[in-house]
């Protein structure tokens, strides 16, 4: 099949970005979007022009590194998955394709279509962990925890960092992403001496890099390629209510 | 003479322990005077970063991927071993020793061993600390499965993500230290020269991959953690990035290069469907705890497969290893999937695949479970395939998948360099000719939390008060350098993109160093690289500039290295004339086409010298002593 490519390019933070459309011919539908892509960069090197640049690493949906808007939708059309698991049988013969990088402020343009995400490291770097040395653990079995509690955490825990979420919000709120961390540890055992500050510290610095508030649309659940869910999201309420009030 | 691999004295059990003892230690209010250089924050480097900045070192922690949260580790799917024996079915320290041994063909060192299986306990406990989701039964306690070449279930895992799940513990660690500001992470940052100051590891040169800036970095020592070498065959289950830059650079300054053909393929992957295809997608090892490896009896039975009766089919793995089944090592698996097809037996539309079948299980514990245990796996397979493997069994073929070789270390991690510390996939310590799943995730995190902090002391102790700048020549002219070879890759715009000659490079390797090898196609490979190689560095176009974000640029650089990398892989092939593990020469095979190894000649580990361009590497070998296992013919039956 063929298709048309419209496409955004930046060439760096500070210059100004517009989309150019590629035509693309010999496309197969199970070819993913990113082996479309490749075979589109291929012909632009060929040709002497600069390739589209995107990031990518596991093309196969848990690394994170990938994430673009494909026709308005975070991921593209299809639920559940990030883009490098988009396979071309997804689109129409003789389709244009509107693809461009996650917008929030949070967020900004490194080049094309990638992204400078380093916003969660930092939001990540005042609590998302539970302090502890190597060396210092106990038995592993020495707490148990109830499997419910364990497959919730692991259900928060799923999160791959992406930033769809952001993305799709119309404030770039960064709620989902920050609650599923808050929501993974609140759950486990190990997690209760640092539940106050975690929380505190954490919204306080998702605030300060410029995510913007949360008002409960709910985008952000139906766009997430790991189907995190906004439960997450009251529990983190919950937990930074609880955290004000002590 | 072989440079000494420090081996510890005195019976097996007691060599880590007496070791630690013997090392050299640094005073608690020393440590913050020495500076350490980390490469890679994948599981390896992660955990090895943030256990030193606990200790009270100061850490610079180097990786190519935006955040120490991405690296090839998460994509690691099955589980990680460790010899806790919680389901109490036999498992103590030696056995997970004896399997690994074992399953690695003989060919590593029973003290290296010895120690991965010693400290896999506490790897599980300093996660289940850091707060990792493990999967649990209903007591609340930890769950097991199974893996290949092992008779007990000692493997933990968290859904079939275990490798993000640990990956996330060992980030977490690390922001903490990040924020203590005992870490300084730098993004996107790829390490293209070690510098060496008289013949000691003090530094490395980056390029930022958003700028283009070359920069100096110095510290006291430095530690590579970059992975494997597996994506030198193109088509792989490696991340698309993952490379042997590091690795060569260093072997290229005087590290060892350790084994180097041994290749692991393995078994259980979605075949290739055409030539756009970019990577390879893994099915979880896990997989075979439950799905049933079968093909038709009759050679061209193009039946759908839920048309072809239970006496039309053959469960070879079943069939040939009684005991083990469809858990046999890899290695095994992936060679008979292979006969299988070269038997006019394989499936699909490509006839290179086997059926992975499900449905036993299905009619046995319920579609519910299945989804339990397999879910996301049986997504994946959907979204790739666009087939359900609930209602028609999976198609899988063999896939490049790891690479037990790498840069040769000692007991202590140490390189060749002094100062030089290898860990994780990139060095080539512990898994002999073939890895045994769940076991990868297990010695990135055994030398990342509980050996490097150790061993890397006694280096230390006895630099205590150097100064190390980066005003030394050997940072100007390792910068010169890389200078120059980028600016030579920029200059030479020719005809071919960087993606097209890496596939050809990776057609040279799967056909020739691939799952069957021989002495004619080794001596092919090592005859059609070093053209290829010259293909390259006249015939390459690569657009844009130095000094902006260019990732054809960075592909190039990683493809020049794997196009002398592939040429050594080839010459050790070659070299190891028996077959063992993952390196299976056709000419050496036993009557039921086993892999027959040559213990008299070949019980060591080759160490290949870089000398120079123009001249072959010279191999050193690292006699292998056996003192606690008997060398038998590996069998599964
Ligand atoms: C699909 C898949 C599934 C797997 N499943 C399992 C499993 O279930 N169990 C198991 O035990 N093993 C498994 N493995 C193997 C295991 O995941 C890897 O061997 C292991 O994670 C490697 O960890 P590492 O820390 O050595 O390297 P990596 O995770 O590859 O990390 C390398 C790091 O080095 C950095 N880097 C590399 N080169 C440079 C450079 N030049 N400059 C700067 N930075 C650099 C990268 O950015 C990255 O941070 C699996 C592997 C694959 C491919
Ligand atoms: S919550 Fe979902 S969309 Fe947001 S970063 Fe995590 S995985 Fe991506
Ligand atoms: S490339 Fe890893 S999630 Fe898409």
């Amino acid at each position: 099949m063929k298709v048309h490519i419209k496409v955004w390019r930046q060439t760096n933070a500070q210059s100004e970005g517009n989309f150019s459309t590629y035509p693309l011919d010999g496309v197969s539908g199970d070819m993913s979007f990113f082996e479309m892509l490749d075979s589109l960069n291929d012909n632009l090197v060929t040709e002497g022009k600069d390739p589209i640049a995107f990031d990518h690493d596991c093309r196969e949906g848990i690394c994170g590194t990938c994430g673009v808007f494909i026709n308005g939708r975070a991921h593209g059309p299809i639920r559940g998955v990030t883009t490098c698991q988009l396979h071309m049988r997804s689109f129409q013969d003789g389709e244009t394709i509107v693809v461009e990088p996650w917008r929030a402020k949070a967020f900004p343009i490194i080049r094309d279509l990638i992204v400078n995400r380093q916003s969660f490291d930092r939001v990540m770097e005042v609590g998302g962990y539970i302090s502890i040395n190597t060396g210092n653990a106990q038995d592993a079995n020495a707490i148990p925890i109830a499997k419910e509690d364990a497959d919730a955490a692991m259900d928060a825990a799923a999160c791959i960092g992406c930033g769809a979420c952001v993305a799709t919000c119309k404030n770039s709120s960064a709620m989902l992403f920050v609650s599923a961390k808050v929501s993974q540890f609140a759950l486990l055992p190990q997690g209760q001496p640092e539940r106050s500050n975690r929380v505190k510290n954490m919204v306080d610095q998702m605030d300060e890099e410029g995510f913007g508030n949360c008002t409960n649309t709910g985008a952000c659940e139906v766009e997430c390629p790991k189907e995190i869910s906004l439960v997450n999201i009251a529990r983190m309420n919950r937990e930074f209510l609880k955290a004000s009030i002590i | 003479m072989f440079p000494d691999s420090k081996i510890p004295s005195g019976p097996l059990a007691g060599k880590w322990t007496k070791h630690k003892f013997d090392l050299k230690l640094v005073n608690p209010s020393n440590k913050r005077k020495y500076d350490i250089i980390v490469v890679g924050t994948g599981l390896g480097g992660a955990a090895a970063a943030a256990s030193f900045a606990e200790m009270g070192y100061n850490v610079k922690a180097f990786s190519y991927h935006e955040s120490p949260r991405r690296a090839h580790s998460i994509a690691a799917q099955g589980g990680i071993n460790a010899a806790k024996n919680y389901p109490n079915d036999g498992d103590s320290i030696f056995r997970l020793f004896y399997d690994t041994i074992k399953g690695g063909d003989y060919r590593s060192r029973e003290a290296n061993v010895y120690r991965l299986a010693e400290v896999s306990n506490a790897i599980i406990d300093q996660c289940v600390a850091q707060g990792i989701p493990f999967a649990r039964e209903y007591g609340g306690l930890l769950d097991n499965r199974s893996f290949g070449g092992a008779q007990v279930s000692r493997t933990f895992y968290a859904r079939g993500q275990t490798g993000q799940q640990l990956l996330l513990g060992a980030y977490s660690s690390l922001v903490r230290q990040m924020h203590k500001g005992k870490v300084r992470f730098y993004p996107r940052h790829e390490m293209l020269e070690p510098v060496l100051i008289d013949g000691e590891a003090k530094g490395i040169i980056t390029r930022n991959l958003v700028t283009g800036e070359i920069s100096s970095h110095s510290a006291n020592a430095v530690v590579l953690a970059t992975g494997g070498y597996g994506n030198v065959f193109f088509l792989s289950t490696n991340a698309m990035a993952s490379n042997g830059t590091a690795a060569w650079r260093a072997y290229k300054k005087g590290a060892y290069f350790a084994n180097p053909s041994f290749t692991q393929i393995h078994p259980t992957c979605i075949p290739v469907a055409s030539n756009h295809q970019s990577k390879l997608t893994l099915m979880s090892e896990s997989l075979r705890n439950d799905g049933r490896v079968w093909v038709p009896k009759k050679e061209g039975d193009d039946r759908h497969p839920t048309n072809i009766p239970e006496e039309d089919r053959d469960y070879y793995l079943e069939r040939l290893y009684p005991s083990f089944g469809n858990l046999v090592p890899r290695d095994v698996a992936s060679r008979r999937a292979k006969e299988m097809c070269d038997d006019g037996r394989g499936v699909g539309p490509t006839k290179l695949a086997v059926y992975l079948d499900f449905k036993d299980a299905i009619n046995r514990i319920g579609k519910d479970q299945v989804t339990a245990k397999y879910g996301n796996l049986f997504d994946m397979y959907q979204q790739i395939t666009g087939e359900n493997p609930y209602n028609a069994p999976m198609r899988i073929y063999p896939a490049v998948h790891y690479t037990m070789g790498g840069i040769w270390v000692d007991y202590n991690l140490m390189t060749t360099i002094p100062g030089l510390y290898v860990l994780g996939e990139a060095n080539f310590s512990d898994h002999g000719a073939n890895r045994l799943g769940a076991s990868a995730l297990m010695q990135g995190l055994a030398d990342g939390y509980f050996v490097i902090p150790y061993t890397i002391g006694d280096y230390l102790s006895k630099k205590l008060g150097e100064k190390v700048s980066t005003d030394h020549d050997a940072f100007k002219e390792a910068t010169s350098n890389v200078n120059k070879r980028l600016s030579h890759l920029l200059s030479i715009n020719g005809n071919r993109t960087v993606d097209n000659i890496h596939k050809e490079l990776g057609l040279i390797m799967w056909n020739n160093v691939g799952m069957a090898r021989d002495k004619d196609g080794l001596e092919k490979a090592i005859e059609k690289i070093p053209t290829l190689r010259d293909e390259f560095w006249s015939n390459v176009k690569i657009p844009g500039k130095l000094n902006e974000l260019n990732p054809e640029l960075e592909k190039a650089g990683r493809l020049a290295d794997f196009l002398e990398l592939g040429e050594l892989m080839a010459r050790d092939g070659l070299n190891r004339e028996e077959s063992c593990g993952g390196h299976f020469r056709t000419e050496f095979q036993t009557e039921d086409n086993e892999a027959l190894r040559d213990d008299k000649n070949f019980t060591y580990v080759s160490a290949w010298e870089y000398k120079d361009d123009s001249s072959p590497p010279e191999l050193h070998k690292e006699i292998l002593e056996f003192e606690n296992v008997e060398l038998t013919t590996r069998s599964y039956k």
